[in-house]
C-alpha cells in the first residue's frame, strides 16, 4: 500500500476511535454524570445554589467557605470533616479510618469524599465562614527567648484578616527534609486584631519537631508562607467577671493577643496574668507586659519562675506556677479564667483553679499539645 | 484438545498455571499499594475482574473489526488504552449514578486501576495468543480472577505482617515483594496442570 494512504488511514482510525469514544464520554457526561443544580442548606440557615457533580468540599469552597484540609482532598489527612445530615448517602470505604463510632453516630463525614448529588443538609461550625487561606510573607523573625522566636507575617492575599484575639491559624510548612508532604500545624496569633495587615506568631523550638525545626532553622525574612484560619473558641467572653490569665512559655501568645485587645477597646476588668517559666532566660515580653498595665489600671502582671539562677537577681514570685496562683487568688466565685500552655501546666491549673471556686465551665483553655 | 473446552481450560489456566500477576509480574503497582487490607483488596479484585473481563472482550471486537480490517494492528496500544480508559470512565459514571452501595463498594477503585498495565496486559496477550472472542472473555475473565486471588492472598499475609518484626530497610513495599516471589515460586507447583498456548 502507498504509505501516504497508510498514513490517512491509521491517523483516521484512531481519529474516529477517539472521537467516537470522546463523543460518548461527552454524552456520558451530560447525562449520567449530570446532576443539575443542587441546593446545600448549611446550619439549617443558608442556603446555597451549586452545580452538583463535585466533592463537598472542593464545592464549599467554590462558595468561599473553607473547610480545614491538610492533604488537598486525597482523603489522607482527615482533617475536613463536616457533619452531613441528609443527602450524603452512605459512608465510602475511603472515610472510615478517618471517622470514629460516635462520629459516624453524628452523621460527620470527610467532604473530600462525599460527592454532591442531591440536595444537602450540613453543619459547620459558625465561625469556619470567616476561615479563608491567606498568603503572606515573613517581615520579620526576632528571637524572644534561646528557644522561642517571634515571626511576624505580612499579608499579601487577601490582605486583612478579621478575627478574635485569642484565635489561631494553621501554618502550612512545606515538604522538607523531615517532611514528605505539606503539613500543617496550629499557632496563636499573638498580635492585636486591630492590625488587621500582620499576624504575629510566637513558635517555641521542640526538638525533632516537623514544624517548628522549620520555623527555626530554614524559615528565612523575606519567604512567602500560606496558613489558613482563624480557628478557635479561646477569646475573651463578654462579661463582668474578674479574669484570671494563666500561661508558660509560647502559651504567652493568644494571652498577649488579648491584653492588647483589651488594651485598645478599653475593657479594664480586674485581671491578673501569672506567666510561669523556669528561669530569666525563659522569661519575655516583660517590658510590654508592664506597658499594658499603665493602659489598663485593674490588670497585673505576675511572672514567676519555679528554678531562677543565683545569676538572675530574681525579686519576684518563685515556686510553681499552681502556687503561685494558689496564692493570690483570694475566691474564684467571681473569677472567669483562660490558660494556655502544656496539657500538664492546664492540668494542674485547672484543679487549683475549681479548687478555689472558679467554676469549671467558665475555665477556658488551648492545650498547645 | 477438544476446541469446545478450550475456554474453559484458557479460563482456569489464567488463574493458576499462568497467573499474570505472578507469572507475569504485571499489575504491581495498585498490588503493592492495596494490599494492605483485606476489604479493601476485595473491592479492588471485583473491580479487576469486572474491567479484564469485559474490556477483553471489547478489546478483541476492535481488534478484529477495525484494526485488523485496516491493517492497523500495530496501532493496539494506543487504542487498546482509549478503550478501556472510556470504558472504566463510564463504568464509573453509571456505577456512581445507580448504585451507592456498588459505588461504595467498587466503583471508587475503578479510577485507580485504568492505569493498571495488567489490564493493557490481557487484552495484549490475546492478542498475541490469537484467541477467538470466547477464548478472549474467559481469559480476561480468569485472569482477573487470577490477579483477585493474588491479592487477597497477599491482604492476608500482610495483615498477619503487621504485628511481625520486620527489618526496617525491608518494610513496605520490600517485604511485599519478597513474599510477592515466594507465591510466585508456590504457583510454579500448578505448572502442566493445563496448557495452552
Ligand atoms: C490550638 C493550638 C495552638 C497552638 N499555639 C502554639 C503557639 O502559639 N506557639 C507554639 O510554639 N506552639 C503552639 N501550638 C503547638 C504547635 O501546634 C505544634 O504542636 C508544635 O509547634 C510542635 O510542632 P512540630 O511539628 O515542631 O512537632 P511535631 O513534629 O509534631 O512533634 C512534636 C513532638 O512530638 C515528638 N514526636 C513526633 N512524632 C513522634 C512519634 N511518632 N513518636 C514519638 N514522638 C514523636 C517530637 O519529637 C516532638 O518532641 C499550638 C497547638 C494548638 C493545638
Ligand atoms: S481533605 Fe484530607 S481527608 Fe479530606
Amino acid at each position: 500500500m502507498f504509505p501516504v494512504t497508510t498514513l490517512l488511514i491509521s491517523v483516521g482510525a484512531i481519529t474516529a476511535v477517539s472521537t467516537f469514544l470522546a463523543i460518548l464520554m461527552v454524552i456520558a457526561d451530560a447525562t449520567i454524570a449530570n446532576y443539575g443544580e443542587v441546593k446545600i442548606k448549611i446550619n439549617d440557615d443558608k442556603e446555597l445554589t451549586v452545580d452538583g457533580g463535585r466533592p463537598l468540599l472542593s464545592t464549599l469552597m467554590g462558595e468561599g467557605i473553607f473547610i480545614p484540609s491538610a492533604c488537598g482532598g486525597r482523603g489522607s489527612c482527615g482533617l475536613c470533616k463536616v457533619k452531613v445530615t441528609s443527602g450524603a448517602g452512605q459512608y465510602l470505604p475511603t472515610e472510615l479510618p478517618w471517622i470514629s463510632e460516635e462520629e459516624r453516630a453524628e452523621n460527620i463525614r470527610l467532604s473530600c469524599q462525599v460527592k454532591v448529588k442531591n440536595d444537602l443538609e450540613i453543619w459547620i461550625p459558625e465561625e469556619l465562614f470567616y476561615v479563608k487561606e491567606f498568603k503572606a510573607k515573613v517581615a520579620r523573625i526576632r528571637d524572644l527567648t534561646h528557644d522561642i522566636k517571634e515571626i511576624t507575617l505580612k499579608l499579601v492575599e487577601p490582605p486583612e484578616i478579621q478575627y478574635k484575639a485569642g484565635q489561631f491559624i494553621q501554618l502550612q510548612i512545606p515538604e522538607y527534609e523531615l517532611t514528605e508532604e505539606p503539613v500543617y500545624r496550629a499557632y496563636s496569633m499573638s498580635s492585636c486584631p486591630c492590625k488587621r495587615d500582620t499576624v504575629e506568631l510566637e513558635i517555641r523550638y521542640v526538638p525533632n519537631g516537623i514544624s517548628t525545626t522549620y520555623i527555626h532553622k530554614y524559615l528565612k525574612e523575606g519567604d512567602d508562607v500560606i496558613f489558613n484560619g482563624p480557628y478557635g473558641e479561646f477569646y475573651l467572653r463578654n462579661t463582668e467577671r474578674d479574669i484570671v490569665f494563666i500561661a508558660g512559655g509560647s502559651g504567652m501568645a493568644p494571652i498577649k493577643s488579648i491584653l492588647l485587645d483589651m488594651a485598645e477597646k478599653g475593657i479594664n476588668r480586674k485581671a491578673m496574668y501569672f506567666f510561669g517559666a523556669r528561669s530569666k532566660r525563659d522569661l519575655f515580653l516583660v517590658e510590654e507586659m508592664h506597658e499594658i498595665e499603665k493602659k489598663l489600671p485593674n490588670f497585673r502582671f505576675i511572672p514567676a519562675l519555679s528554678a531562677p539562677l543565683p545569676e538572675d537577681n530574681w525579686e519576684g514570685e518563685t515556686g510553681l506556677i499552681t502556687d503561685v496562683v494558689d496564692k493570690y487568688l483570694e475566691s474564684g466565685d467571681n473569677v472567669e479564667a483562660y490558660l494556655c500552655g502544656s496539657p500538664g501546666m492546664i492540668d494542674a491549673c485547672v484543679k487549683v483553679l475549681t479548687a478555689n471556686g472558679v467554676p469549671e465551665e467558665l475555665i477556658y483553655y488551648d492545650k498547645f499539645g | 484438545m477438544n476446541p469446545s473446552v478450550y475456554p474453559v481450560a484458557i479460563f482456569f489456566a489464567a488463574i493458576f498455571t499462568n497467573n499474570i500477576l505472578l507469572t507475569n509480574y504485571l499489575g504491581m503497582c495498585s498490588f503493592l499499594s492495596v494490599s494492605r487490607e483485606i476489604k479493601t483488596s476485595l473491592g479492588l479484585g471485583a473491580a479487576v475482574i469486572f474491567v479484564m473481563a469485559v474490556t477483553s472482550a471489547l478489546n478483541w471486537i476492535v481488534y478484529e473489526y477495525i484494526l485488523i480490517p485496516l491493517d492497523l494492528t500495530y496501532l493496539r496500544y494506543i487504542v487498546f488504552i482509549i478503550v478501556i480508559a472510556a470504558f472504566v470512565q463510564i463504568v464509573e459514571m453509571i456505577i456512581e449514578r445507580v448504585s451507592e452501595t456498588l459505588y461504595a463498594a467498587l466503583g471508587i477503585f475503578l479510577p485507580l486501576i485504568t492505569v493498571n498495565c495488567a489490564i493493557l496486559g490481557a487484552s495484549l496477550f490475546m492478542v498475541i495468543r490469537q484467541y477467538n472472542f470466547l477464548s478472549s472473555f474467559m481469559y480476561g475473565f480468569g485472569s482477573g480472577i487470577g490477579w483477585s486471588i493474588a491479592i487477597l492472598a497477599m491482604a492476608g499475609i500482610r495483615q498477619k505482617l503487621k504485628n511481625a518484626k520486620i527489618p526496617r530497610g525491608l518494610e513496605g513495599a520490600g517485604i511485599t515483594l519478597i513474599i510477592t516471589g515466594m507465591m510466585a515460586l508456590a504457583f510454579i507447583g500448578f505448572t502442566g496442570m493445563i496448557k495452552i498456548s
